[in-house]
Formats: structure tokens, C-alpha cells, sequence
């Protein structure tokens, strides 16, 4: 099978724009994208600049655009796209540093602003925590994150405004606030209450539909302001007693 | 210049845990060639053991019996002082993982859950569903985080300047400015991970090149017990993709293709969950045999585990099958062959993680403690990484506030990087040469042809001269594609002539041990031999040359057994 790999290239060192560049391509075998990335690197240009780790969709480094929707390279097959031509572009929401590598910063600068670790307090328990198993299936869909960057990249309020947290650092944040170890205070996970953290989504639900792991992180965007409402009407009535 | 009391290179779980334990009032910092959660711990699977004995069956478990096994497991080459104090401090490793926010599965009553693993007497590897590398890497970068360790991502270390027997720090290529320049530091721990893809068939993911273990190796430490590469039993046919052992921890049957569960005839009492290079060799011989699959693969068959159970313990391996080879472990055997994916020698360090080159630390995959002797235990790798990359943070703390700096360091390391800086001139001043990828190739079919799982003097000594014919060729590389800006082909370059050192070493330690010792089997010398061979070997480079030596096994309590499981 023949094909044309249009990939968007950029080298901001020298390239004012973006530009589209064709590569043939030509497999019987079936490939994954990120594959073919490789094969279309080592021997048509190596110049050509992308990310990779797993090549398992675990580790996160792989997320792109291709014809139109955002995954892992690594877990796209080549053939499974059902087209001769395939267009590929880096992440949108964050600067190209080269080709297909985006500056992943403000990403992860979100990620740190919510304060992502357990806030677990005093000394270990002697033979740990004890949590159901229940409990714990109830944060595994968020820990299933990886934090690849799709969803934040997908963000249609992301892309109106970059100040906003984004899909992956709210539900991540979720994650703790619903992890029973977790002892974080009502005013340090509150401080979301904006328009630029939990109130900013859309819930055009966009995240859960590029999501590469079925986190669903507007799941918990949701599930978060619902628990925020909650805990507001419980601290009225606590004051009024 | 940069400088840094501790420099931690790697971002994986032994590098954090190496960033987590060093001591905050020092200047730290972690190197990493990708973003730290791109590592590949990130792809354990099936968990992490320690004899807690929260387990119905596994109430009598202790960290001496987890020990006995980790030392059996090694077909008796570990250093059982060190095996031993692994699996003493497991039980508060384990305690302070979930401290910390790993969410471990749970059992009823909300204890840690626990599942059987290969060579394990005791339900003994706790574990996250079958995604337990992934949520303990991401508890310690979020614990990073809240300790604002210092990263360097995207930063290739290219060298480890030594001189007069101390360590000064490192050469690095910085992959987004594509500058060489050199760091000073006190102490450098290498948390490294491993070097699977010098084999075409390896579980491990596409960066680990094992660059680290070859740079200290040029440095002049000696590697030990490099010729003892793991292949484990089950990577999905074709991608090499692991698919964890905690499938057949959970009951999963090995199945050929007249129906049998064949590991029968090769380890009657434990079966599946014999230790992974008996079932490695079992898969492939069974496959030699006739008695695979189109002459490629075996089955793992987990359909009598149904939906319910498939689902909530084994998703993750389940996406993996459904991504990446169409079928659905639920309804269809998964198609399954042996892969390379540990390697149990690496970088000679002792108890405390040091090196012979003073402020040289190792931890993880990368290093050899000689924990796992000649085959490791499932479920003892995260276990290592964790523990003792804890430990050479501490020891290399103490050691920089015990010690003093070198004068005359910046000198040294500049010239060091003006070095760097030459060859990759030369590299990218040809018009015409070597492809790396290509060779890259061609190294990786020599090594999978003539140093696999079966091993013999004549394919042995053959893949030897290749290596050094390759080497040959290697000093006519190019960088084809000028620009060194986040240029994957130049890091190719840089760790392949690591490789080359890996390869040859491997294979060299391969060569002179005339046994069969656990993942090391030698058609030409089929049996242990605890008389002329119970001892470590190491490689060391002097004057360019691999030399051997040896180092005695410490055995502390078990006596050295045949192996029956």
C-alpha cells in the first residue's frame, strides 16, 4: 500500500510558518503511525522531529494530530485511517519547537497549579491505609491518566484562553479530592472555583472524546463541581448553627 | 559553568527515588533524555512484592522466605546479604509507596491486595489493577513536585568525566538547543534503566538503549554479570508489547497447539508460575518443537477467567491486546512469545550503591547489586528501583556533605565537552557513511540470532567478530540530517557506540561461562556448575580492551541447591 504522509513541519530557529511537506510511503506490513514516523525519519530525512517512548500508549510522549483526530501515534495503525493521504500535525494549544515536538510546559504548569500529590498527613499507618477496594475503583478511571496532553491540546476553552487549568490538571485534581487518604483542605482545592479552573469548561465534553485512555476527564470536571456546590451549601448551614 | 551537589541521571523510579531521598538542603537535580514520565517503569505492569501476608493464602509469608526465593530465583548467584536486606525493607517501602498516594488494589477489609507471581512461594506482588509501574512512577513525580525537584528533560549524557579515580560530572547534549556542554557535580547517581533494544525482540520501550551502563563502562567501572539478560515468557507476538506474568499470577494457562498446558513437562508443581527463564525456555522449545503456532507464538489463555475478573485485574493488558493485535482476551487465546526484557547484570555497585570511582552511584535496572544473580524474580525490579534508588540518594548525600570539591574540576569537564563537541564535527562534516539506523539494525539481528536465550561457543564467538566488524563500520557513521536540534538520529549515534560496548560485553561474559545458569543457557554446557562457577564476572575496559575478573558470591544462609520447581 502506497501513501502520502503530509506532516506539518516547523523549525522556529528559521521557518516564519508552518508548512505542509509530503512524504511517500510504502508498507505491505501493518504499521503503527509512529512506525512509519520512524521508517519516513531514517530514510527520507532525519531531521524530521517527533516524540516517542512506549510504543505501547502508556508513557504519554506520542500525542498528535492525524487526519483530523488527536492519539497516540503509537496506537494508530496505519491502515486502520482508510486513506492514502494522511495528514499529521503537531498539538495545537502549545508552541511548535520543532515539527512535531510542542513545548508540553504549560501543560504540566497547569498540572502543578492544582497541587497534584496526596496530601497525606501524620506518620504511616502501621500496615497502611485501609480503603476498599470500592473506594479506590472509584478514582482508577483518572489514574488511568498519563498525561499525554490530548485533551488539554483539544480544549476549545484552552485554546480561547491559556490561563485556563484545562481537562487533565481538573481531573486529576478530582482524583485526590476523592482519594479517602487524601486530608487537602476545603480552601486549597476551592481555589478552582473560577472561571478560569472549574467553571471555564464548556462541557462540550471534547476531552472525553480525544482522550487516548477513556479517562473521561470532563467526568470529573463535572463530578467536581458538584462536590464544590455541595460543600458550599454544607459550610451556609455549619455557620448558621 | 552548571554545577550541582547531586546530579541524578535518569527520571525513571530509581532516579526519583534517588531525587526523593537526597538530602533537600543540597543542590539537586534530575537529567533526564525524556520528560521523567515518559521513562519506561512507566510500563510495569504486574506489580511489586514484599511479604506483607495480607493474603488468605500467604498469612505465613515473611521477608525471609521472599528472600529465599529471590536468592532461588537467582539459581543461586545473588549476593544474599543484599537480596536479604531488599526484602527486609520491602514491608515499609510498600507502607510508604501508598503513603505517599500510590493506589494500590485492595483486598476486603481494605488491606493491600496481593497476587501470586513466578518463583514466589506466598500471594507476595502487590499491585494497581495491571498498570503498577505507571501509578508508582506518577506518585513520585507528583511527589516531585511537591518537593520542587529540579528536572533537566530532554538532556542526553554523552560522558561521565572521571579523573584520578573521582567523579567531576557529566557531558550532556541538550536536545532542544542541540549544545554539548558539561555540568560539574559532587555526585552523579546513573538511574539508567536497561538496554532491551540491542534485541530485535524486546519488551522494553524504544529509548532504552542502555547508553547509561555503556558510559560508565568507558569511564572504567566494570560491569557485572552482563551475560544474564532476561527474555520474559509472554510479549504479544509480533509488537513484543509485555503482557504482564500477573496474567498467569491471576490463572492464565500456556497452551500449545495440540491443546496442552505444556509447562507440565517442564516445571510439574508450579507450572505457569515457574520462574521466568524456565518458562522462557519452555515457550521457545515448545515452538522449536513444532508445537507453536505458525511456527512464531504459543497461547496465553485467560478465557476461564471471565469478563468480570479480566476487566477489574487485567485491563490494561486487555486494551493492549485490543489496540495492538485485534483480539479480546475475554473471548480469544492471546498469542504469545518470549522477549527480551531485564537485563540482571549492569553497573558494579555495592550495598550502598557506590561504584570503584568515587561520587559514582548506580540504582535500578542499570546497576548490579547482584540482587537477582541469574534470573530475577517478577515483581522484584520495581522493588530494586525504589529501595535502593532511595538509597544512593542517601548515601551520595552523605558522602557530598562528608566530602570536599575538586579543584581544577571546570578545567577538565570543558575539555571533556570540547572532546564531545569534536567527534560530533566529524560525524557531521561527512557527506557520506553509515546510516546509524542501519546499523543499529544490523546489531540488533547479530544479538538476537547468536545471543539469545539458547547459547552456544560457535554462535558466540561468530557474534563476537561481527560486533567488532560492526564497530568498524560504526567509525564511518554520518549525521545525515544536519540540523542537531532535536535530532534523534545524533542521540542514535551517540548511545550507539554504547551499545556496541554493551553488545560486546554481553556477549563476552556469555562466551566464557562455560555453564547453564538460570537465563544464561549454554547448549554446549547444559548444567550449573557451583564448583567453577558460582561466582560474579566482571568486565572492565582497560587500555580499549574488555577484561575479565571475577568476585566471589557472599552467601549468607542458603546453601546452594538444584533448582526444582
Amino acid at each position: 500500500m502506497e501513501y502520502v504522509f503530509r506532516i506539518l513541519r516547523c523549525d522556529p530557529m528559521k521557518d516564519e510558518h508552518p508548512y505542509f511537506q509530503d512524504f511517500s510511503y510504502e508498507t505491505e506490513e501493518k504499521k503503527s503511525m509512529l512506525e512509519a514516523l520512524m521508517d519516513i525519519r531514517n530514510e527520507q530525512d532525519c531531521t524530521l522531529a517527533f516524540r516517542y517512548s512506549c510504543r505501547e500508549a502508556i508513557c504519554g510522549s506520542c500525542g498528535m494530530v492525524i487526519n483530523g483526530k488527536f492519539d497516540l501515534a503509537c496506537r494508530t495503525m496505519v491502515d486502520s485511517l482508510k486513506s492514502s493521504v494522511i495528514v499529521i500535525e503537531p498539538l495545537p494549544n502549545l508552541e511548535i519547537q520543532k515539527d512535531l515536538a510542542v513545548d508540553m510546559e504549560p501543560f504540566f504548569e497547569a498540572v502543578r497549579r492544582i497541587e497534584p500529590y496526596l496530601f497525606s498527613e501524620g506518620k504511616i499507618p502501621e500496615k497502611g491505609h485501609r480503603i476498599e477496594d470500592r473506594e479506590m475503583d472509584k478514582i482508577f478511571q483518572y489514574v488511568n491518566c498519563i498525561l499525554c496532553g490530548c485533551c488539554y491540546s483539544a480544549c476549545p476553552v484552552v485554546a480561547r484562553d491559556e490561563r485556563c487549568l484545562g481537562p487533565a490538571a481538573l481531573a486529576k485534581l478530582f482524583r485526590f479530592v476523592k482519594d479517602p487518604r487524601d486530608k487537602r483542605p476545603f480552601s486549597n482545592w476551592s481555589r478552582v472555583n473560577t472561571e478560569t479552573g472549574l467553571w471555564g469548561c464548556d462541557t462540550v465534553f471534547k476531552c472525553n472524546e480525544v482522550c487516548p485512555k477513556d479517562v473521561r476527564p470532563a467526568d470529573g470536571i463535572e463530578a467536581l463541581r458538584r462536590k464544590l456546590v455541595v460543600e458550599k451549601i454544607k459550610r451556609i448551614f455549619r455557620k448558621e448553627r | 559553568m552548571l554545577s550541582q551537589d547531586i546530579l541524578v541521571v535518569g527520571g525513571g523510579l530509581a532516579g526519583l527515588a534517588a531525587a526523593l531521598a537526597s538530602d533537600p538542603q543540597l543542590k539537586v537535580a534530575v537529567i533526564s533524555k525524556v520528560h521523567p514520565l515518559r521513562s519506561h517503569s512507566v510500563a510495569a505492569q504486574g506489580g511489586i512484592n514484599a511479604a506483607l501476608g495480607n493474603s488468605p493464602d500467604g498469612q505465613d509469608d515473611t521477608w525471609e522466605k521472599h528472600a529465599f526465593d529471590t536468592i532461588k530465583g537467582s539459581d543461586y548467584l545473588a549476593d544474599q546479604d543484599i537480596a536479604e536486606l531488599m526484602c527486609e525493607k520491602a514491608i515499609s517501602t510498600i507502607y510508604e509507596l501508598e503513603h505517599l498516594g500510590v493506589p494500590f488494589s485492595r483486598f476486603p477489609g481494605g488491606v493491600i491486595a496481593q497476587r501470586p507471581f513466578g518463583g514466589a512461594g506466598f500471594p507476595r506482588t502487590c499491585y494497581a489493577a495491571d498498570r503498577t509501574g505507571l501509578v508508582i512512577l506518577h506518585t513520585l513525580f507528583e511527589q516531585s513536585v511537591r518537593r520542587k525537584v529540579k528536572f533537566f528533560n530532554e538532556w542526553l549524557v554523552t560522558k561521565l568525566a572521571v579523573k584520578d579515580g573521582k567523579c567531576l560530572g557529566v557531558v550532556v547534549y541538550d536536545l532542544a538547543t542541540g549544545d554539548i556542554f558539561p555540568i560539574k557535580a559532587r555526585a552523579v547517581i546513573f538511574a539508567t534503566g536497561g538496554y532491551g533494544r540491542v534485541y530485535l525482540r524486546t519488551t522494553n520501550a524504544f529509548i532504552n538503549h542502555g547508553s547509561g551502563i555503556g558510559i560508565a563502562y568507558r569511564a572504567g567501572v566494570p560491569l557485572k554479570d552482563m551475560e544474564f539478560v532476561q527474555f520474559h515468557p509472554t510479549s504479544l507476538y509480533d509488537t513484543n508489547i509485555l503482557i504482564t506474568e500477573g496474567a498467569r499470577g491471576e490463572g492464565g494457562y500456556l497452551v500449545n497447539n495440540k491443546g496442552k498446558r505444556f509447562m507440565e513437562d517442564y516445571a510439574p508443581s508450579a507450572m505457569e508460575l515457574a520462574p521466568r527463564d524456565i518458562v522462557a525456555r519452555a515457550i521457545q522449545t515448545e515452538i522449536e518443537k513444532g508445537n507453536g503456532f505458525e511456527d512464531q507464538y504459543v497461547h496465553l489463555d485467560l478465557r476461564h477467567l471471565e469478563e468480570k475478573k479480566i476487566k477489574k485485574r487485567l485491563p490494561g493488558i486487555r486494551e493492549i491486546c485490543i489496540n495492538f493485535a485485534g483480539i479480546d482476551p475475554i473471548d480469544a487465546p492471546i498469542p504469545i512469545q518470549p522477549a527480551q526484557h531485564y537485563s540482571m547484570g549492569g553497573i558494579d555497585v555495592n550495598a550502598q550503591c557506590a561504584s570503584v570511582v568515587e561520587g559514582f552511584y548506580a540504582a535500578g535496572e542499570c546497576a548490579c547489586m547482584s540482587i537477582h544473580g541469574a534470573n530475577r524474580l517478577g515483581g522484584n525490579s520495581l522493588l530494586d528501583t525504589v529501595v535502593f534508588g532511595k538509597t544512593a540518594g542517601e548515601e551520595a548525600s552523605h558522602a557530598v556533605k562528608g566530602g570536599k570539591g575538586s579543584k581544577d574540576a571546570e578545567r577538565f569537564l570543558l575539555d571533556e565537552a570540547l572532546e564531545v563537541k569534536k567527534k560530533i564535527e566529524e560525524w557531521g562534516k561527512k557527506d557520506s557513511g553509515e546510516k546509524v539506523h542501519r546499523l543499529l539494525n544490523r546489531l540488533k539481528v547479530i544479538m538476537s540470532e547468536k545471543v539469545d536465550m539458547f547459547r552456544n561457543k560457535k554462535d558466540l564467538s561468530a557474534a563476537l567478530d561481527e560486533i567488532s566488524e560492526l564497530r568498524g563500520d560504526y567509525g564511518r557513521v554520518l549525521i545525515s540530517g544536519k540540523c542537531l536540534r532535536y535530532s534523534q538520529e545524533l542521540v542514535n549515534i551517540i548511545e550507539f557506540d554504547s551499545m556496541l560496548d554493551l553488545a560486546e560485553v554481553i556477549t563476552l561474559g556469555a562466551l566464557n561461562r562455560e555453564e547453564t545458569r538460570g537465563s544464561h543457557f549454554r547448549e554446549d554446557f547444559q548444567d550449573r556448575n557451583d564448583k567453577d562457577w558460582l561466582k560474579h564476572t566482571l568486565v572492565t575496559l582497560k587500555d580499549g580492551k574488555p577484561h575479565i575478573n571475577f568476585k566471589e558470591v557472599n552467601i549468607t544462609k542458603y546453601e546452594p541447591k538444584a533448582r526444582k520447581y
